[in-house]
């Protein structure tokens, strides 16, 4: 699948995609990937505040959990209420309708520091060679 | 069924619904002797919270109809009456049928918690004799017999190093577990208050002395440990360990889901252990039941034994036994009532008879991981190769390569006539297959288990498919657990009928 | 050893396959110092008639020959051969927590129409596999509604079960909870004002008993609708669930913890028991133990799984629910297969006993001179009396005569050193009501 060019990427493999002060954030085809198939999604409510760097929600397959990091600091003005009833549009369209929340940015900058998709693209190459290993 | 399958073969599976669909109104299984005393009116006893009709959807089948249903039920489960059962560290050993028995008699099975302490000696003796056999076997100073499984052992146990830590001045902030350790280890710390640190294993699995001596300040309450750890590998270096652990005032607390390893052969008192629970539903043979009942009494030294949760079983002047419910430094209490009696009866009627000769079954159980693991070398990848307690881990790296991965190889071993393995655990060795036989396995049952496991190892390599498909011969294929996660379903609804069973 | 199935020629040959030389050999990894030299001092080897034998001499220094009036908590009922016979059966007795599905349907299907029969009995929408005991249950449910509510205060009857709010507290004390106990008013009930004044929007649930310690039947909707105006759950444990038979069930409740001995569980001197909790579908998630879904395999069959595990310890470790790993499954499987030999007239019919012999023996006690009820609101199959005198004095006389009398409620609490907890069930004959009667009569006619 392949990784949208206007999109900004972190390292533990979520997706922000800003537009003006409002960012959507999901996890990327690879973290999906990796997790396997999404049983629950728990994400904060709207007017949560969140912080760049610590948890804000998770995601479950049968048999793992993952926290979700924020990549940026922001309240959240919108959550996907879709994914309490069908979290399989994580793995079928992580980049598009899999979409977890919609936060305001409190600091803007905060985007510029994430990786740009072709950062990204090398270095999930790396990852999984570390993998193989 | 091919040839190469020898202890497996098909046999009669019967199809069986849910009990509530076979229900149709006015049968009945059970009836009461007639009433003797004058008939209650329930609405006028009960007033407002009298139930007008009986509970909807419940049961309404005859005798035969229950035997039968569950009769069929019980053919679908695999059991260790029926064959080796090998899942590494939850210690599938036989279970005494007279164990059973002892437990069910009148006078032992019968009795209330709460009735006089002098009509209550014949249980004060058992729990006494059990605390001095355990204690023996364990070597340390004092035992509660009060935790309900091993999880809640765990728990009493952190609460002790908790109460001695506060009586010191400072309850300390972190407890200290291996990233080899069961899961239940950084579940129970947490309930018991403290931070878990976790530490990093050495490339041969034990834990790196160095690293431990910086890890240890004054804010470390206890390191949890496992041994032998869950690698089935005996962490040599313990008493160090203990003494880095003490010179910090800090404790050194055993998780002894393997304490089958070690019995009759050492005691982990004398290795420097502060403290430890047992699991009785392993080492001493208590049934598992499908998961439960268990008991996990907890092992310690003197200096925590003020801290022993109630009820506490002393000897009285006139040589008479009884139960003290107060205690002023006692953690308080675990559980209601006198520990899971029915199980601490079983454990006991285990070791009495072996006796000393407790030892030769962890001396058999030894000699059987041993056995497999030289036969099953080459055939698996084995990632830790230190000496082998009473399991071992190998790991599925030479199948990985085929697309073949440790839980296909377990669901293959089903059609082969046995249970699985331990899969995925511990979360060390990627792809784990953990491989615990006991001592209750003849030579004839381990040949087998070998064969089953190297036939596998070459159809993994020839033919993938097959093996990634298993099993074959079940009632059920592979389930789908996903499904059942999205969108649980978890009891049984008439048909039609509204969300809620009461409204 | 009747256990090892080797022959030592076997294990010769076993050894010499393995390249060692010894036994010994293979446990060369633990240090010599720390081996044992001698044979640990223990009793036996015991044959199994020694066994047998053993066990029945501790039994006969037990209760035998008495006829109890005790309940609090741990009742006795019929349990028919039945249950027995097939939880004896070796596939369910001797495997394992059904992990592996495809060969642990029985165990997990069965556990899947206990869940069903819990949430019948409960008006639940959803119960779990069983926890250890009632009293577990009820602390697993106080931390359930404080991940919930994400609050900290929890009020608790005191006519909860002593031993059930000493376990409560014990697990309190180091995870922040502060636990606040309520009292009860005349007529044995959950002081309503008391707990008013006590509700704030702080308070994650509200703890009560019923039928409650004292036997009386609490009236849940009042106190569900006061905990639901502050934000708080109302949590209530149930330690008779044969009063299920009779009385409405707790469908107001947001969690129900039962204990389920009662449900064709020996006594066993306290344990193992079997507890249960049932709460509503959208709590599920924040729900402790193991759980048994319905799905199906490959070819479209129905099967059962364990599911939603990513709740527990072996995936979430340190942020796990909760630490337990074990359940009673095969205590669950006793209630199962105990309840389906009921089934719904005969769970009816068994309540209808127990409340019939309650009323006739709160009347024949009440005859005797100087006693009488305590509290005045209905009740099932226990009672409270007030004698009038020490209970301690007369259970010592009542002892004398075969009989060991009611439960001291003394012992828990100090105000009520004359009140006695009387408990009848299906399986008190008449005439020992009335032996008992005709005792205590004469036991109060003793000089102090």
């Amino acid at each position: 699948m392949a990784y949208p060019a206007n999109y900004r990427y972190t390292k533990e493999h979520e997706w922000v995609d800003v537009k003006g002060d409002v960012a959507a954030i999901g996890i990327t085809d690879y973290a999906q990937h990796e997790l396997g198939d999404v049983v629950f999604v728990e994400l904060p409510k709207v007017g949560a505040k969140i912080e760049a760097g610590k948890t804000f929600g998770t995601v479950e397959s049968v048999k793992a959990v993952s926290d979700i990091y924020a990549p940026a600091s922001g309240e959240v003005v919108e959550a996907n209420g879709d994914l309490q009833n069908t979290p399989e549009k994580i793995n079928s369209d992580p980049h598009g309708a899999g979409w977890l929340i919609k936060i305001r940015l409190a600091n803007p900058a905060e985007i510029k520091a994430l990786m740009d998709v072709a950062a990204y693209e090398a270095y999930i190459v790396s990852q999984s060679k570390e993998a193989s290993a | 069924m091919t040839d190469k399958i020898k202890k497996a073969t098909h046999h009669p599976n019967q199809n069986e619904g849910l009990i509530f669909e076979k229900s149709s109104p006015g049968k009945r299984a059970f009836e009461l002797p007639p009433l003797d005393v004058p008939p209650a009116d329930p609405s006028k006893a009960l007033g407002a919270a009298h139930r007008h009709e009986g509970i909807e959807g419940f049961p309404e089948v005859s005798e035969i109809e229950v035997i039968r249903h569950f009769t069929r039920l019980s053919t679908w489960n695999y059991a260790i009456d029926l064959g080796m059962y090998p899942l590494g560290s939850c210690t599938m050993k036989y279970n005494p049928r007279v164990n059973e028995f002892v437990a069910r008699l009148d006078g032992i099975a019968t009795e209330h918690p709460y009735q006089p302490q002098e009509l209550s000696q014949g249980c004060f003796k058992i729990l006494r004799l059990l605390e001095q056999c355990l204690l023996e076997i364990t070597g340390m100073d004092s035992v509660t017999l009060q935790p309900a499984a091993g999880a809640q052992g765990e728990l009493t146990g952190l609460l002790l190093i908790r109460a001695y830590h506060e009586k010191n001045g400072n309850p300390r902030k972190k407890v200290l577990i291996p990233d080899s350790a069961h899961g239940t280890n950084p579940a129970t710390a947490v309930i018991a208050g403290y931070e878990v640190e976790n530490i990093k294993s050495e490339s041969h699995g034990q834990i790196n002395v160095v690293k431990l001596r910086d890890l240890v300040t004054p804010d470390v309450a206890a390191l949890m440990i496992t041994n032998p750890s869950t690698l089935g590998i005996f962490e040599q270096r313990i008493p160090e360990i203990a003494e880095i652990l003490h010179a910090d005032g800090a404790l050194l607390y055993m998780d002894g889901a393997n304490m089958n390893a070690l019995t009759g052969i050492t005691r982990p008192g004398d290795l420097g252990v502060d403290v430890m629970h047992l699991n009785l539903h392993k080492t001493f043979s208590t049934p598992h039941g499908g998961g439960g009942p268990g008991a996990g009494p907890v092992a310690m030294k003197k200096i925590l034994e003020p801290f022993r949760p109630v009820p506490i079983l002393v000897e009285k002047e006139n040589g008479r036994l009884a139960l003290e419910q107060v205690r002023p430094d006692s953690i308080g209490r675990v559980k209601a009532f006198n520990g899971n009696f029915g199980v601490l009866v079983r454990a006991l009627a285990y070791i009495l008879a072996y006796g000393p000769g407790v030892r030769e079954a962890t001396e058999d159980a030894v000699l059987n991981a041993n056995y497999i693991r030289k036969h099953l070398e080459g055939a698996f990848d084995l990632p830790y190769s230190l000496p082998s307690m009473h399991e071992v881990v190998f790991s599925d790296a030479l199948q990985k390569k085929n697309g073949v991965n440790t839980m296909d190889i377990a669901k293959r071993l089903i059609d082969y006539g046995f249970h699985p393995y331990t899969t995925a655990f511990p979360l060390i060795v990627p792809g784990a297959l953990m491989i615990e036989p006991t001592e209750s396995e003849s030579r004839e049952e381990c040949d087998l288990f070998i064969d089953a496991m190297r036939s596998i190892a070459n159809e993994a390599a020839t033919t993938p498919e097959l093996v990634k498909t298993a099993p074959h011969t079940t009632r059920v294929r592979r389930l789908d657990e996903v499904g059942a996660a999205r969108k649980p379903i978890l009891r049984w609804k008439p048909q039609g009928s509204r969300t809620r069973a009461v409204d | 050893m009747r256990y090892l199935p080797k022959s030592p020629a076997e294990r010769q040959d076993m050894l010499a396959a393995i390249g060692a030389k010894s036994i010994d050999e293979l446990f060369s990894s633990i240090p010599e110092r720390f081996r044992l030299r001698e044979a640990l001092h223990l009793p036996g080897p015991l044959s199994e008639i020694e066994v047998i034998d053993f066990f029945k001499a501790r039994a006969a220094e037990n209760s035998g020959g008495y006829t109890s009036f005790l309940g609090a908590g741990v009742y006795n009922h019929h349990r028919s051969v039945v249950t027995d016979a097939i939880i004896q059966r070796g596939e369910f007795l001797t495997s394992y927590t059904p992990y592996q599905a495809e060969i642990a349907q029985g165990t997990l299907q069965a556990i899947f129409e206990f869940q069903t029969l819990m949430c019948q009995l409960t008006g639940q929408e959803v119960a779990n596999a069983s926890m250890y005991d009632g009293s577990t249950a009820t602390t697993e449910a106080v931390l359930m509604a404080e991940r919930l509510t994400g609050r900290r205060r929890i009020l608790v009857a005191r006519s909860l079960h002593p031993e059930y709010r000493d376990v409560l507290k014990t697990y309190a004390k180091n995870s922040g909870l502060l636990v606040e106990e309520i009292g009860y008013g005349p007529a044995g009930t959950l002081d309503q004002k008391a707990l008013q004044a006590a509700l704030k929007d702080d308070v994650a649930a509200v703890v009560v008993q019923s039928p409650n310690f004292f036997g009386v039947i609490e009236s849940l909707t009042p106190l569900a609708d006061a905990a639901h105006s502050s934000g708080a759950l109302l949590v209530t444990a149930i330690t008779e669930g044969v009063s299920l038979g009779l009385v409405r069930p707790p469908a107001e409740s947001d969690i129900v913890a039962m204990e389920a001995q009662s449900f064709g569980l020996a006594p066993s001197y306290g344990g193992p028991l079997a507890g249960v909790i049932a709460s509503r579908d959208k709590f599920v998630r924040q729900m402790p133990g193991r759980l048994t879904g319905q799905t199906t395999d490959s070819e479209g069959r129905r099967g059962f799984v364990l599911t939603l595990a990513t709740r527990e310890q072996h995936i979430r470790r340190e942020k796990a629910t909760s630490n337990i790993c074990t359940n009673q499954a095969l205590c669950a499987l006793a209630a199962t297969v105990h309840l389906t030999l009921l089934g719904k007239e005969g769970l009816r019919e068994m309540a209808h006993q127990n409340l019939s012999k309650a009323q006739f023996a709160l009347g024949e006690l009440e005859k005797v001179p100087g006693v009488r009820r305590a509290f005045d609101a209905p009740f099932f199959n226990e009672f409270t009396l007030q004698l009038p005198r020490s209970v301690k004095l007369v259970n010592a006389y009542l002892l004398r005569e075969k009989i060991i009398g009611p439960f001291v409620l003394g012992t828990a609490y100090p105000e009520l050193t004359k009140h006695a907890l009387v408990c009848v069930t299906e399986t008190t004959p008449r005439a020992e009501i009335e032996r008992f009667a005709a005792a205590l009569r004469k036991a109060l006619e003793q000089p102090v």
